[in-house]
């Protein structure tokens, strides 16, 4: 039994020592954002280059995404979602607030993603 | 009861959901139905799109009676619901127009976000100088200017800021191409058609390609094998009976490795002498001019690799019309010039992309070159060989995000010359000259409305010592559709004085060094500082798209190997400069596209061009000091199998010039001290038949105007006061030209 449970916390930590280890400092992400202008594209990227760790950032209005390339020692796709929605831009996981949303520029009312 | 029940909920929902839809249309301001445009309730996730009627539905929202309507292109507009049924008028944005004007590809391209101020030529701009080589193909481009230096070489000059091309840089696909021994001819050495756009930049350069460029660089980009068609036929004849011939063979490989083949002959055989000068209007001659060029591409790993192959042979002949080189060569039976060159190039650059780091690159060129040119002027003689190698190795990245790059690298450059001289004097110049240097550039960019690039390097070189060269460009869009630019930079350059004043050798002149204690031919390092300012504005007129371009730049020369043809009509003066020299240079640019495919170009010019020289600080020679610039583009609309009428007009008036220097000549001898203004049109207009075959005619200097009396004692070459130098505009009259172009695809 105790030979199990020590094959068994072998295996977690080798997991997780190369969950670690897949952190990439150059991660190629996508995160659904919405928007609709070049107003809202300033916006949006000038959000992501302010999380610490992203290296690159391209939002592209066909497609409502953000193509990022990220430290993942330094930040989480996550955390751009956060900065992104909290400049007033909804994204996939994370949604702005309504007071945000509404001080946008008229040209910049997007449909609220659900 | 049950069937009864449902019939009546279906039937109640169904009342319901008609009393709760909006129904409405959506138009452009001309009444034009949009497509696809999104509807949505204010701040909801709740939205429809139009259909190809403009027509949406919508469902009532309980949250909010403010309606938003946005297509890309027009203004969002943000409406309340009072009734059920509602009509949406959207406005067109103008920003966007700006995006559809950069689709529509206009000949010359000026960016309002780039850095430095660069001007792409295209294919389009390139086609509209039917002829022949790089040296023609600025016709159309107001920003650079191009005249004849001599009446007997019928070579090509251009001059860009008020200076002539020994101070830009000229490059191919960034490797420095026409300097040192190829000064004078070099451009004359690259047929159009394999051009496939050329970089213009105005003021100080990057500092990644070298330190010599002073008042701009110019950078040509080869057809690249991977895009390029099958075949390529252009044959072009003119009136001077010139003949050219340009064929490409490429062929794709496999998906990765392809490869052109260039081929291109030239030949004028008639002698002319249209002005009756007893000289040949232009050289008689050929050339034969050979590329084999290599393309891997490897898109997944990120690996792009080209390999160049090249030989040119050229050939020509100038003088008088009795002169036969086989028996009057350097003899005083008649005055003759025979220019012989040949040149064997190999190229490779290669480079390599991290595939998950797009930003992130290395990148790495070679060249040798071989330029060897055995020529006599009357009983002159000028040999010059040249064989160099430049490496170039460069590695692109960022610095925490793309929002600052930088670009470092080494480079080192070898030159072999054996260079022998006999005019009044007979010395042999040869030398060895090799640099190293390291450079960095960084750029930054707000990603918004502000980017700056700083770059500085360091250099050692045998002859110029070791030093710094530092350059800035900064970008500011103040306000929508506009840039303002500045640029500051230092050059420094090794004159090749006798290369690059060929011109000079058609002459009786004596030539002489007065400096002995430098290391370039007794002479010092030419060094320079350039400023610039510029700005650009898009904008509407009458509806109508339109741009002015206003450029002030300056270049102030802290040492200058000063040619002075002033001191007297009979000696050619080399020296260090002795206080100033500079050229200051302004150009207001409006461009309008009048109608749909009719452009208008026009440009104002002043130059102020000043050297202290022997004779007192004056005035450049041969420069005008005002010049205008005026273009007219039409072409009609392309038809199903691709015909299509282009037509082009472009006129050029010259302001007075200051002539050099003649008045201790005798009487008849002697040349105004300015020449006249005057005024020149080209023309052009291409038939295309199909998306493959198209033939064109044209004509240059169809106002027929000639400088008499381009050569000095013509009638006696031998004789004292002897000068085909002294050039300012055509010699000869008007010149009609056709051509054809053939393509497989």
């Amino acid at each position: 039994m105790k030979r199990i449970v020590l094959l068994v916390l072998a295996c977690f930590f080798t997991l997780t020592m190369v969950a670690q280890e897949k952190k990439s400092k150059n991660k190629k992400v996508e995160i659904e954002v919405a928007g609709n202008c070049g107003m809202c594209e300033k916006r949006i990227e000038k959000a992501a280059y302010s999380v610490k760790g992203v290296k690159n950032a391209e939002w592209h209005s066909d497609h409502k995404t953000i193509h990022l390339v990220i430290d993942e020692t330094k930040c989480s796709a996550e955390d751009v979602a956060k900065a992104i929605a909290a400049a007033g831009h909804d994204t996939g996981s994370v949604k702005a607030l309504d007071d945000v949303y509404e001080k946008l520029h008229g040209c910049c009312l997007y449909e609220r993603m659900k | 009861m049950f069937k009864n029940i449902a019939f009546l909920l279906f039937f109640v929902s169904q009342f319901i959901h008609s009393q709760e839809t909006i129904k409405g249309i959506v138009t452009d301001e001309n009444n034009q139905p949009l497509t696809g445009a999104n509807v949505f309730w204010y701040n909801t996730s709740i939205g429809a799109i139009t259909n190809e009627k403009g027509e949406f539905l919508i469902e009532k929202s309980t949250e909010t009676n403010l309606l938003v309507v946005t297509y890309i292109g027009f203004e969002t507009k943000k409406v309340e619901i009072t009734s059920n049924s509602i009509s949406v008028v959207l406005k067109e944005v103008n920003t966007l127009k700006e995006v559809v004007v950069s689709k529509t590809q206009k000949g010359t391209e000026h960016s309002l976000y780039k850095v430095q101020n660069i001007q792409v030529m295209g294919q389009k701009e390139l086609l509209k100088a039917a002829c022949c080589n790089l040296s023609e193909s600025f016709s159309t481009n107001p920003s650079i200017d191009v005249n004849f230096s001599d009446a007997v070489t019928g070579n090509r000059q251009i001059k860009m800021l008020g200076l002539t091309s020994p101070y830009i840089l000229i490059a191919e696909e960034n490797i420095p191409s026409v300097r040192g021994a190829s000064q004078a001819y070099g451009l004359t050495f690259v047929p159009g058609t394999w051009v496939e756009s050329i970089q213009i930049t105005k003021g100080a350069g990057s500092v990644i390609n070298g330190y010599e460029s002073i008042s701009g660089q110019i950078n040509y980009e080869v057809l690249k094998p991977v895009n390029d068609i099958p075949f390529f036929l252009n044959v072009y004849g003119s009136q001077d009976s010139r003949y050219e011939i340009n064929t490409h063979f490429n062929n794709k490989f496999t998906d990765k490795l392809s490869s052109t083949l260039f081929l291109h002959g030239n030949t004028r055989q008639n002698r002319n002498d249209m002005n009756n000068d007893g000289f040949l209007d232009g050289p008689i001659g050929k050339q034969v001019n050979i590329l084999n060029r290599w393309q891997y591409n490897d898109a997944e790993n990120g690996i792009v690799s080209f390999l160049n192959v090249r030989y040119m042979n050229d050939e020509k002949q100038a003088g008088e019309m009795s002169f036969n080189p086989d028996i009057d060569r350097l003899t005083t039976n008649a005055w003759g010039s025979e220019i012989n060159t040949e040149k064997i190039e190999i190229s490779n650059k290669t480079g390599y992309v991290f595939p998950d780091m797009p930003y992130q690159s290395f990148g790495f060129q070679n060249s040798f070159q071989s330029h060897k040119q055995d020529s006599y002027f009357g009983l002159s003689q000028y040999d010059i060989h040249q064989k160099s190698f430049y490496s170039n190795l460069l590695f692109n990245s960022i610095i925490n995000n793309t929002k600052n790059k930088f670009t470092t690298g080494l480079n080192f450059t070898y030159d072999d010359y054996n260079e022998f001289v006999d005019v009044n004097f007979s010395r042999d110049f040869s030398r060895i000259d090799n640099s190293v240097g390291a450079f960095f550039e960084y750029t930054y960019d707000n990603s918004d409305n502000f980017s700056l690039v700083a770059g500085a390097r360091v250099d050692n070189h045998n002859r110029l010592g070791t030093f710094i060269t530092p350059r800035l460009h900064l970008r500011y869009n103040p306000w929508e559709n506009a840039v303002v630019r500045a640029s500051a930079g230092r050059g420094k350059r090794a004159a090749n004085i006798f290369a690059e004043n060929q011109q000079l050798l058609a002459s009786n002149r004596n030539f002489s060094i007065l400096n002995n204690e430098g290391k370039l031919y007794g002479l010092n390092p030419e060094i320079a500082w350039n400023y610039g300012l510029s700005f650009i504005q898009k904008f509407k007129l009458v509806g109508k798209d339109a741009e002015v371009i206003l450029d002030y730049y300056r270049t102030d020369f802290q040492n200058q190997a000063v040619v002075d043809i002033d001191a007297s009509p009979q000696d050619v003066l080399f020296y260090n400069l002795k206080e100033n020299s500079f050229a200051n240079s302004f150009q207001a640019e409006f461009s309008i596209d009048l109608m749909t495919h009719l452009t208008f170009k026009t440009a104002y010019k002043y130059y102020d061009v000043q050297t202290q020289f022997t004779r007192g600080q004056l005035q450049k020679p041969l420069q005008a000091k005002h010049r205008v610039f005026g273009n007219l583009a039409y072409e009609t609309h392309i038809k199903d199998k691709g015909q299509q009428w282009k037509f082009d007009v472009t006129y050029n008036w010259l302001g007075q010039q200051r002539m050099p220097f003649t008045q201790n000549n005798p009487m008849e001898y002697r040349l105004d001290e300015y020449a006249p203004s005057f005024g020149t049109l080209n023309a052009q207009i291409t038939k295309t038949f199909s998306s493959t075959f198209e033939v064109y005619v044209g004509g240059e200097n169809m106002t027929n105007y000639k400088q008499k009396n381009g050569i000095i004692q013509n009638e006696n070459p031998f004789g004292t006061y002897f000068d085909s130098s002294l050039i300012y505009g055509p010699t000869f009259g008007a010149m009609y030209y056709a051509g054809l172009r053939f393509k497989i695809k």
